[in-house]
């Protein structure tokens, strides 16, 4: 067990936002949160690396409680990818090179460097490493986000709608390469992303979030039609199409 | 293991590191050009073999006070005072997440003015010998005064964002509001005072650097120097807050700790500086803008290049107000702006240089 949701409990004013979440992830799994806007995805993201605190239930990520570690040490096991960004004026190779921040004491060493090459290569990013982020794509700058999460070599990394900005075959590269990761690498992730059929290609889990607490959890058999219709509210038919699930708005 | 370190980075990222060492390695030779000649530059009628002579400890006795008692200590005034307030502009514009904060946005100058009418009018620190001249009485107790004022506003924001938690825009809003209000009761003071308190005041606010002894210089200098050690130390904290703030929670960054310290700081550094030289305001926006733009956003590089930037504006502000009219001397301040305004304005129509 690489993460521990028990029972956690959000409110920004007095409408609760989040009841009773529990769940638990093992690695090598990438789990998907769905839910409609509003329904609490970014709030739970946020409550596991602590940028929110529960108000009831605790987060325990391997043996440790979330709720002890200090910001530094839940940001060397857990990347966080952010729904919005901000650009400083920030080259590439910088802006990935941040990612090794909770590891870097005074200054960076080798290791970070050979880092930051390896992702750079794995995202296919080589060729921009000195463009400075002002001059990148939308889809480039997703990329680069997603990229700083990587360098950090988290345990799991938590991902909000990471396949924003990006065009079609950008989308299914970065999943691909999120979900490579977690099967080389052995660690886990949390992703939220709208395009269901996206969400049934690559995701080995799924949490759906309805009227603030789980509608059902658990792998490809939770996603069927019942269920999508329940927690959307608008019919659908999941079929497969040379083997590959897809979700189709009725 | 050096010579493999640097085999890994790629060629291109080395020259583009270098290129910002260079920018900061110039900037400093150029301050240091521009010391000599202004140590030399003034009524005095110096030449640069004298200085150099006098420099070594072997010049007449006349040329060693003008150059170790009046012109030295308001040189390395100018230039710590602009290494100060434009590295503490640098990390202001970056922790408060606005691209027009700078050591003053937390009402510091209102709020020195407003210590120093206390000190001039109500505690008599100022007075005049004739129509030309305004004395400080009593230079210290104006110091003290005007620290304490600085601060004290600098104190209700941070204490609103310890606190309420309120949000960068409510800091940089707070800072406004009790600008104005120090203003007001400056003014309400003023209203009340006779005419020649009220010179000195006015005189007090005229940034002049020549106000500064060794003994203000030395604690500056402490103060700038300790800050810039510790804005080192955060440099990576602040690249993080640049790039969002959830994002540099999720990278480690103890957020509101590093917003409230660094602020903190920030505002210690203008306060000193303020009370000892008067107020001196653009170094600190036009300073780390010039840099952004020619180094980028990075602050391993951008804080000490802001810093050298700084110095280097201040002296060369401060040397053309003292050679212009000479022997009139003008107030720093005023052409600080004036030299600055026109200079930031190129740099922001040249857009972003690679």
């Amino acid at each position: 067990m690489i993460l521990n949701i028990d029972g956690i409990e959000f409110s920004y004013t007095s409408v609760p936002v989040l009841k009773d979440v529990k769940f638990t992830l093992r690695r090598g799994e990438l789990l998907s949160i769905l839910g409609n806007n509003g329904a609490g995805k970014s709030t739970l993201l946020k409550c596991i690396n602590k940028i929110l605190k529960p108000h009831k239930g605790t987060i325990y990520i391997e043996k440790d409680e979330i709720s002890k570690l200090s910001r530094i040490e839940i940001a060397k096991k857990i990347g966080y990818v952010a729904q919005r960004n901000e650009n400083g004026r920030f080259t590439v190779f910088d802006a990935i090179l941040l990612g090794r921040k909770p590891h870097i004491k005074w200054d960076i060493t080798e290791k970070d460097i050979k880092i930051v090459n390896e992702v750079l290569k794995k995202f296919d990013l080589e060729k921009l490493s000195l463009r400075y982020l002002s001059e990148l794509s939308g889809g480039e700058l997703q990329k680069v986000v997603i990229a700083r999460a990587l360098a950090q070599e988290p345990i799991v990394m938590l991902l909000d709608e990471p396949t924003n900005n990006l065009d079609l075959k950008n989308q299914i590269e970065v999943l691909k390469i999120i979900k490579e990761t977690v099967k080389e690498q052995n660690i886990a992730a949390i992703v939220i992303i709208h395009d269901l059929n996206l969400v049934l290609r690559f995701s080995d889990k799924f949490l759906l979030l309805k009227d603030n607490t789980i509608f059902a959890y658990g792998g490809m058999e939770v996603m069927n039609e019942g269920n999508i219709e329940a927690v959307y509210g608008i019919p659908v038919a999941v079929e497969k199409c040379q083997d590959i699930p897809v979700v189709i708005p009725l | 293991m050096k010579q493999s370190f640097l085999e890994s980075i790629p060629e291109s990222y080395n020259q583009y590191i270098k290129r910002k060492i260079f920018i900061i390695i110039l900037t400093a030779l150029l301050t240091l050009i521009l010391s000599i000649y202004a140590i030399n530059a003034g009524s005095a009628g110096l030449s640069v073999y004298d200085v150099i002579k006098t420099l070594l400890g072997r010049g007449e006795e006349r040329f060693r006070i003008i150059v170790w008692n009046i012109r030295m200590p308001r040189i390395l005034s100018a230039i710590v005072a602009g290494i100060g307030l434009s590295v503490a502009g640098c990390v202001t514009q970056s922790i408060l997440r606005n691209p027009l904060a700078s050591p003053f946005t937390l009402g510091i100058s209102q709020g020195a003015a407003f210590g120093a009418a206390v000190a001039i009018i109500l505690f008599g620190a100022g007075s005049t010998t004739n129509p030309d001249s305004v004395i400080i009485n009593n230079p210290y107790l104006v110091v003290i005064f005007a620290f304490l004022g600085s601060m004290s506003s600098t104190m209700v924001v941070l204490m609103l964002a310890k606190n309420f938690r309120v949000t960068p825009e409510a800091m940089v809003l707070a800072g406004v509001v009790l600008g104005s209000l120090f203003s007001a009761v400056t003014m309400i003071l003023q209203y009340f005072a006779d005419d020649v308190k009220v010179a000195s005041v006015v005189f007090w606010t005229f940034g002049d650097l020549g106000r500064a002894s060794w003994k203000d210089l030395t604690i500056m200098s402490v103060v700038v120097g300790i800050s810039l050690i510790y804005f080192m130390f955060n440099r990576w904290n602040y690249n993080a807050l640049d790039s969002g703030e959830e994002t540099a929670k999720g990278l480690g960054v103890d957020v509101e700790k590093v917003r409230l310290y660094g602020m903190f700081v920030s505002s210690l550094i203008a306060a000193v500086i303020t009370s000892f030289v008067g107020i001196i305001g653009f170094i600190g926006l036009v300073g780390p803008h010039i840099m952004r733009r020619l180094i980028g956003g990075d602050h391993r590089f951008l804080i000490p290049a802001s810093s050298v930037i700084g110095g280097l504006i201040l002296l060369a502000s401060d040397t053309l107000g003292r050679t212009i009219i000479s022997p009139i001397v003008l107030p720093v301040g005023a052409v600080t702006s004036f030299l600055g305004a026109p200079v930031f304005l190129y740099v922001l129509s040249r857009g972003y240089k690679r």
